[in-house]
């Protein structure tokens, strides 16, 4: 059971010199996935433009006679570009770094219309149950057999490709897990004491929902969030890659991997893939590990979502 | 179970119903749907040609009505990219060689995925279930259409094993044509049907009736083979048949890089060329194939675990 997985991983270790305690704290957090994310997409995502402002060229300019550049290391490199450049000059370690930005923004915006749709959607479904159940649990079931790609390409074909376009096709992937999980919280909750003693009390629907449920339910909330930045930056790199998420020039690590299929397949210009293909690998494996560890900190029944 | 049966049965046949009256709100929705399916060189004979095919001068119940009624006659419109052919005829051509694909990642995954989650499980904290959960968590964090051209790369162009693209020829061209594909979209769900089985057996090893058996020195293997197998299998087979939808996602993705041949990268090309009608029909067709294959699942499920039939 998820229980035993719990007990056994907060079971104290024997703890004996300044090293070994250390060690002992270096595995209790997370700091090696910690680290990777706050240098491969907070600092980037966050001082993108000064960064590159200060060492790189911007990531919208392409000089033509400097493209196809190899790294730094390889024969040919040169410091102006680290990570080399691509067919049309753009810079590839300028692009990734405010590709980190694009992602970062994609993933807040999308998990948090999506987590605010299924959370409220949820709670509903579960504190009112009858018609409001049936009806949100057959959107779910809906949504559940339209896959998001296939969404994807069902709204850029009614919207046209763009930004808003690939939040809101993440947003309505992402509702249904939070409708799922919060219904059923709600339902084990609900019919405890304290619901009944405040509606004897005389409270509102809305207030027992907002006052009195919602406060239970946020901590699952938050770590569902955290385990789905990944799958998020790996949903939007995919979409960009097909040509439906990010539309071009924007640097999106999605995008810059499909710069570089033809090349490869031509056998040049490895690193045009390479690199933003290496910085999404990062971001959501350190992601995955990060939201692991706060699920079994927080919210250890969460174990088989 | 025959009940089961019909009653998840109704509940499939309510989604798809669902699913045909989203689709047509959605195209519906973003105003005269004539104007936004054909492509900007269209003529003003096309475009009539439309909207007496599509019923738009009636009103919008009727529209449905028709919408419904060429869907299930399999009549899914007319593609404009590839004139003179229809959508559902496109979709039919391409559909053999995604099945092959989806199936093969499939079966591969799954026959690798439930003996290595068990060895996994079996041989806890030993150097297999490190190595394992290394490659678990690696499986569920590469973007798939970056792990494809990486092998492109590697293992296509400098080492030059396999094809870069296409379909190939005969059966074993086809099949040397089929591996790269095959496990570009079968790493995902190899991982996390791992990672999945590991956790399920572990629960079993560690159940009263286990520990029943062991005090009786029942010997290892036939715990393992008779008591476990059985009650562990059941939750990655639930999770399989979900999978499968991840697999129709992951194949458009694969379809795209290895330029195979399939229905994935039919509605890739058709989204490039606006061609809208073949997207939509291919959504509409993926969506059923789910449904259906969800269905097949759930009783399988039902067979599998006489307590969901009871309820």
């Amino acid at each position: 059971m998820a229980l035993n997985g719990f007990i056994a991983q907060s079971t104290p270790t024997i703890i004996n010199g300044r090293f070994a305690r250390a060690w002992g704290t270096a595995r209790r957090y997370p700091l090696v996935p910690l680290a990777i994310l706050i240098f491969v997409l907070a600092i980037p995502g966050i001082l993108a433009t000064q960064i590159t402002d200060a060492w790189l060229q911007d990531p919208l300019e392409g000089r033509l006679t400097e493209r196809l550049t190899p790294p730094v290391w390889q024969e040919g490199g040169s410091w102006d570009h680290p990570l080399g450049t691509d067919k049309v000059g753009y810079d590839v370690a300028s692009r990734i770094i405010h590709g980190a930005r694009v992602s970062l923004i994609v993933a807040g915006l999308s998990i948090l219309s999506g987590g605010l749709v299924g959370t409220a959607l949820g709670l509903a479904a579960g504190y009112f149950g009858g018609w409001w159940d049936h009806i949100i649990m057959r959107l779910v079931d809906i949504k559940l057999s339209i896959q998001s790609v296939l969404l994807a390409l069902v709204l850029v074909s009614v919207m046209g490709p763009g930004f808003h376009t690939v939040i809101i096709v993440i947003a309505l992937v992402l509702w249904v897990r939070y409708a799922r999980l919060v219904r059923g919280e709600t339902l084990a909750l609900k019919n405890q004491d304290f619901v009944a003693k405040a509606k004897v009390a005389g409270a509102s629907n809305f207030r027992i929902i907002s006052r009195h449920l919602f406060p239970n339910v946020v901590n699952t909330i938050i770590v569902l969030a955290t385990l789905e930045v990944g799958q998020v930056i790996l949903l939007e790199a995919g979409l960009s890659f097909l040509g439906v998420g990010i539309p071009r020039p924007t640097p999106a690590w999605g995008l810059m991997v499909a710069d570089g299929r033809n090349l490869i397949a031509a056998g040049n210009g490895w690193w045009i893939s390479l690199f933003p293909g290496l910085a999404i690998l990062l971001t959501v494996l350190s992601m995955n590990l990060l939201g692991d560890w706060l699920r079994d900190r927080l919210d250890p029944k969460l174990r088989n979502v | 179970m025959q009940r089961y049966i019909i009653i998840r049965g109704f509940h499939a046949i309510i989604t798809l119903f669902a699913i045909s009256l989203l689709i047509f709100a959605l195209t519906r929705a973003s105003g005269d749907p004539a104007s936004v399916l054909l492509p900007e060189e269209a003529t003003m004979e096309d475009y009539e040609r439309l909207q007496a095919y599509w019923g738009l001068d009636k009103p919008l119940h009727v529209q449905y009505a028709v919408y419904v009624g060429n869907i299930m006659t399999g009549n899914l419109g007319e593609s404009i990219k590839w004139p003179g052919r229809s959508a559902g005829e496109l979709i039919l051509q391409r559909l053999p060689a995604t099945a092959k694909l989806t199936l093969v990642a499939f079966t591969v995954s799954v026959m690798l995925a439930l003996p290595l989650g068990i060895l996994s499980a079996v041989k806890k904290d030993s150097i297999w279930d490190a190595g394992g959960k290394a490659f678990a968590l690696l499986g569920q964090a590469v973007p798939n259409f970056w792990l494809a051209i990486m092998m492109i790369w590697v293992l296509a162009v400098d080492w030059n094993l396999f094809p870069t693209s296409g379909s190939g020829e005969g059966f074993v061209d086809g099949i040397h044509h089929l591996i790269l594909p095959a496990i570009a979209l079968g790493a995902f769900g190899l991982a996390a049907g791992m990672r999945l089985s590991r956790s399920a057996m572990l629960d079993v090893l560690d159940s009263e009736y286990v520990k029943l058996a062991r005090i009786k020195g029942i010997s290892e293997n036939k715990i393992i083979w008779k008591h476990c197998l059985r009650n562990a299998a059941l939750v990655p087979i639930t999770y399989f048949g979900l999978q499968f939808a991840g697999l129709i996602t992951g194949s458009v993705i694969t379809e795209t890089v290895f330029a195979y041949p399939g229905v994935g990268l039919l509605a890739i090309e058709a989204i490039r060329s606006r061609d809208y009608q073949v997207v939509q029909s291919v959504v509409v067709v993926f969506a059923f194939i789910y449904v259906f294959v969800s269905l097949l699942v759930d009783i399988l499920y039902a067979y599998l675990d006489p307590r969901i039939r009871l309820t």
